[in-house]
């Protein structure tokens, strides 16, 4: 109280100012100021919960398979196997909500399937990928292919129709007219059971070394020195032999 | 919070300062969804590069599933188609919801190598976005989802700045900050989020790395995995397999 | 639908690759005008405390303009902030949970604590003496007003007017590393953003701090030369050359430094690199080398090089110092745009640049900016009117 006493008047004008001011707004934000407006864990609690009650448009494949139960038997053993129904159907938790009132939408042109089965350098070699504009032009794909377990009509006639994008870098190289069994031995099962049947590759210098081993090659083919070009690769460690000039 | 909504607040203060104070964290969590127990989970991701096709039926699910701003622009996940060419440089693209344009003038011979990388929210165990945000309204749930309370978020969008890898927005309608939450709603009821339930080649998998057998548990033991911008230090929880140098 | 067809269009101009997301720039002029403002504030009030607590006598004259200057600009610095925001209704909620690991959470704090503290605190005690003598000539409102300014206080003794000195002297000291907090710890708010190269940098506070004290001096400086006229009072020669040559050695101060955040952005070379030089030579070539660096740095640089070494007459001098000062205001404007809005227009991919189309008329457009710009003036117009920072017999004095 002295150090008031001692300080003089203007100062103590100011003083009071400032003090009710501060506390104030202490005041009002200690006692007027909800809780769930200022304490994290209760605001957090809110937004979770906001959150969490938000509408889910998609029921999930699991809800499907409870009506459906003879779709989800053809799909199993097929390609599509672990392809959602909605992947294809749309969200479809209103048709679960009330299965009469609204149905799901069902795809029947051919402008859905090609969002996946369309060719696209980019997509891993090996994905089943047709050229829309070639592969039976206008045709609904579900004439030919039964969605829920698609499969080639018959077993695929060139190594292009899943291979593409090798098939077109190969088609600008020097091995052009090579055909892909030349080097690749393919088992019939490979088409049927791509994944678990699957085509070798050379696997000795000397299969390379047919042709372009030095004395052997014809007339403008490259040839090496087998005994020192490439030491113990084999040579598609180095060439790549779809590519043009084969590097 | 609107105003009236505040002065109903304030009128009813006095009763409910005690009662919604006294309310424990975990006797609120009990009522978010019935039995879930944010606690018991933490949530990440899986992509596998190699398996994705580009065909952008993620992107179309989310907008579906979350109601965000329709195409072209605006999105909680995409995907990067990235070309790497002969002479080494790299053309990058966002592939549309419609899935990639197959004419882009890109030759097969120019090609060194491609793929398609899917994008989405990395739910950072360290992320920048929370330690920005001057309110408090995005944070890290206990299932290590990161979260936007959209009632409190005052649109400054410093959280967008601070974000590496570009996954929010402003929310042209509600004018705060958005971005993907795993489908937050979807992992309380035990549904998978809508991009991972659609994604036709299992190129996204989704689980819960404190569960002792999930499909993320698998993936991150039988793959060499990475994450998007490591060297930030945030942490991510949506590791990639399969992910090349040149993707950032 | 409108969004749509802006959004097609700026795609349009997008070179390279960007997220998706980042086709909409996010912080806009506005957040250009913000540090451009503190800046001045900073700058006025560091100019302030040259005179009180390093005892630069000859600046005495533009003591008192100066900080009004700064009171100002400091009113209006949240106002684009605050219109910035997107749900500005809702800026209160940073006093009621503000987050402490962000730094802009701490504006408010820094704001109050700068606004209260230092600033008005300091102009209360330097005005005091002179409020109590002013409200017993004058009449009406503006007797009141000044009544209730100086809270009905009435002692103007020598003891009580001692004291105001006193305490004056001790809150600009508080002043100066609280003016350095302000505008430091604006630069920290983008200097912390490690997602973005072009921002992530610890010389980043500094940059902000040494253009903030450039800015404010030549701003204080112009005002200088505009008001002392219009009150019928006479330019103090020996008080603007003394100003310009702090002027000078700040511009050189601010110009070493980015110079060397440059070169050390250059010669470390990160991945980030490539797309910031392409940053620099196309989108930001103009605002960054002709507008800052040229116009707005070296060219007044040599300005006063040529005056201090011509020993040029009074009248030439006083309207090279009125040029530069403008010049030097346009390159610290260019150097706030460069940093916030030059931060926005490169991908965080590194792969690609994107446009910022500024609006003309919208809340975030260049109308409100500029109106944003105007407001100080017009605030400290009526200050300077209510304050009057010199006394007649003042202005009449020659040197």
């Amino acid at each position: 109280m002295k150090f008031l006493q001692k300080l003089p008047e203007q100062a103590l004008r100011i003083l009071v100012v400032f003090v009710i001011l501060a506390t104030g707004m202490l005041l009002v934000r200690q006692f007027v100021i909800p809780a769930d407006m200022k304490d994290m864990t209760l605001i957090q609690t809110a937004t979770m919960e906001r959150e969490a009650d938000k509408e889910a448009k998609y029921a999930g494949a699991a809800v499907c398979v409870q009506c459906h139960e003879k779709q989800q038997e053809i799909k199993r053993g097929g390609y599509h196997r672990d392809l959602s129904c909605e992947s294809c159907h749309d969200a479809a938790q209103k048709h679960a909500d009330s299965p009469t009132e609204v149905k799901p939408v069902s795809p029947r042109k051919r402008d859905y399937c090609v969002y996946c089965h369309s060719y696209n350098a980019s997509r891993p070699t090996g994905f089943p990928q047709i050229n829309p504009d070639t592969h039976n032009p206008r045709k609904p794909c579900i004439t030919c292919h039964n969605p829920h377990n698609p499969k080639p009509t018959q077993p695929p006639r060139s190594c292009a129709a899943c291979h593409a994008q090798i098939e077109r870098t190969k088609a600008a190289s020097y091995h052009a007219q090579l055909a892909c069994t030349v080097c690749h031995t393919t088992p019939e099962k490979h088409k049927t059971e791509p994944r678990t049947v699957t085509p070798t590759k050379p696997d000795k210098r000397e299969f390379c070394g047919k042709c372009h081993s030095e004395g052997k090659g014809a007339k403008g083919v490259p040839t090496v020195d087998m005994a020192t070009h490439g030491e113990k690769y084999v040579c598609w460690q180095c060439h790549y032999p779809h590519m043009l000039g084969g590097i | 919070m609107d105003r009236r909504d505040f002065l109903r607040r304030l009128c009813l203060l006095i009763a409910s300062t005690g009662m919604t104070g006294g309310m424990s964290a975990a006797a609120w969590a009990r009522i978010i969804h019935k039995d879930y127990d944010a606690s018991r989970h933490y949530y990440g991701m899986g992509i596998d590069v190699d398996k994705c096709i580009g065909c952008g039926r993620c992107m179309q699910a989310c907008k579906t599933e979350n109601a965000v701003p329709a195409p072209p622009f605006y999105f909680r996940t995409w995907v990067e188609r990235y070309v790497i060419k002969t002479d080494r440089s790299v053309t990058v693209s966002t592939i549309s919801t419609e899935g990639v344009q197959p004419t882009d003038g890109i030759v097969e011979k120019d090609m060194v190598r491609s793929f398609f990388v899917p994008k989405l929210c990395n739910q950072c165990a360290h992320p920048p976005c929370v330690q920005v945000c001057p309110v408090g309204a995005t944070f890290t749930s206990d299932d290590g989802v990161v979260l936007v309370d959209t009632k409190r978020c005052i649109g400054c969008r410093y959280c967008i700045q601070a974000c590496p890898y570009g996954v929010r927005y402003l929310h042209p309608v509600t004018r705060v900050a958005d971005k993907c939450n795993f489908c937050y709603h979807r992992l309380v009821r035990g549904l998978l989020p809508a991009c991972v339930e659609v994604c036709p080649t299992q190129a996204r998998l989704f689980g819960d790395l404190k569960s002792v057998a999930s499909p993320l548990g698998r993936f991150v033991r039988m793959n060499k995995v990475h994450v998007l911008k490591p060297y930030l230090n945030t942490d991510p929880k949506v590791y990639y397999a399969n992910l090349d140098g040149e993707v950032n | 639908m409108e969004a749509v067809q802006h959004f097609t269009e700026l795609a349009k101009q997008v070179v390279g690759f960007i997220y998706p997301n980042e086709i909409e720039i996010h912080w806009s002029i506005l957040i250009v005008v913000y540090p451009y403002i503190t800046g001045l504030v900073a700058g006025a009030f560091i100019l302030a405390s040259l005179v009180k607590v390093f005892n630069v006598k000859e600046l005495q004259p533009t003591y008192r303009l100066a900080l009004l200057t700064a009171l100002a600009f400091l009113l209006i610095a949240p106002l684009p902030l605050q219109l910035h925001l997107g749900r500005p209704e809702r800026s209160f909620e940073m006093f009621l949970t503000p987050q402490l690991s962000s730094a802009m959470a701490m504006f408010g704090f820094v704001y109050l604590w700068y606004l209260m503290v230092v600033l008005l605190l300091e102009i209360w005690f330097e005005y005091r003496r002179d409020m109590i003598v002013w409200s017993g000539e004058a009449t009406g409102v503006k007797k009141w007003a000044l009544k209730i300014l100086s809270l009905f206080s009435t002692d103007v003794s020598e003891k009580a007017v001692a004291f105001d000195k006193k305490t004056v002297k001790i809150i600009t000291v508080i002043g100066i590393p609280s003016a350095f907090l302000l505008h430091g710890y604006v630069g920290f708010i983008f200097g912390s953003i490690k997602a973005n190269p072009w921002w992530s940098s610890v010389m980043m506070p500094v940059v902000f701090l040494f253009s903030a004290i450039v800015s404010g001096i030549a701003i204080v400086m112009l005002l200088y030369m505009i008001v002392v006229p219009l009150r019928g009072g006479k330019i103090d020669m020996q008080c603007l050359d003394k100003m310009a040559s702090f002027l000078f050695y700040a511009v050189i101060v601010d110009f070493s430094i980015e110079v060397l955040d440059f070169i050390h952005r250059l010669y470390e070379s990160e991945e980030s690199i490539k797309i910031l030089s392409a940053l620099v030579e196309t989108k930001l070539f103009m605002s960054l080398v002709i507008l800052q660096i040229l116009l707005g740095m070296l060219l007044p640089l040599g300005v006063m090089v040529v005056i201090r070494v011509f020993k040029l007459q009074e009248e030439v001098r006083k309207l090279l110092y009125f040029v530069c000062g403008l010049l030097i205001q346009l390159g610290i404007f260019s150097t706030r745009w460069n940093v916030v809005i030059g931060g926005q227009l490169f991908s965080k991919s590194f792969r690609g640049l994107t446009t910022y189309k500024m609006e003309l008329m919208g809340i975030e457009g260049l109308l409100v900016a500029v109106a944003l710009l105007i407001i100080p003036f017009v605030i400290l117009a009526v200050l300077l009117n209510l304050l009057p920072p010199w006394k007649k017999e003042e202005l009449a004095r020659t040197t």
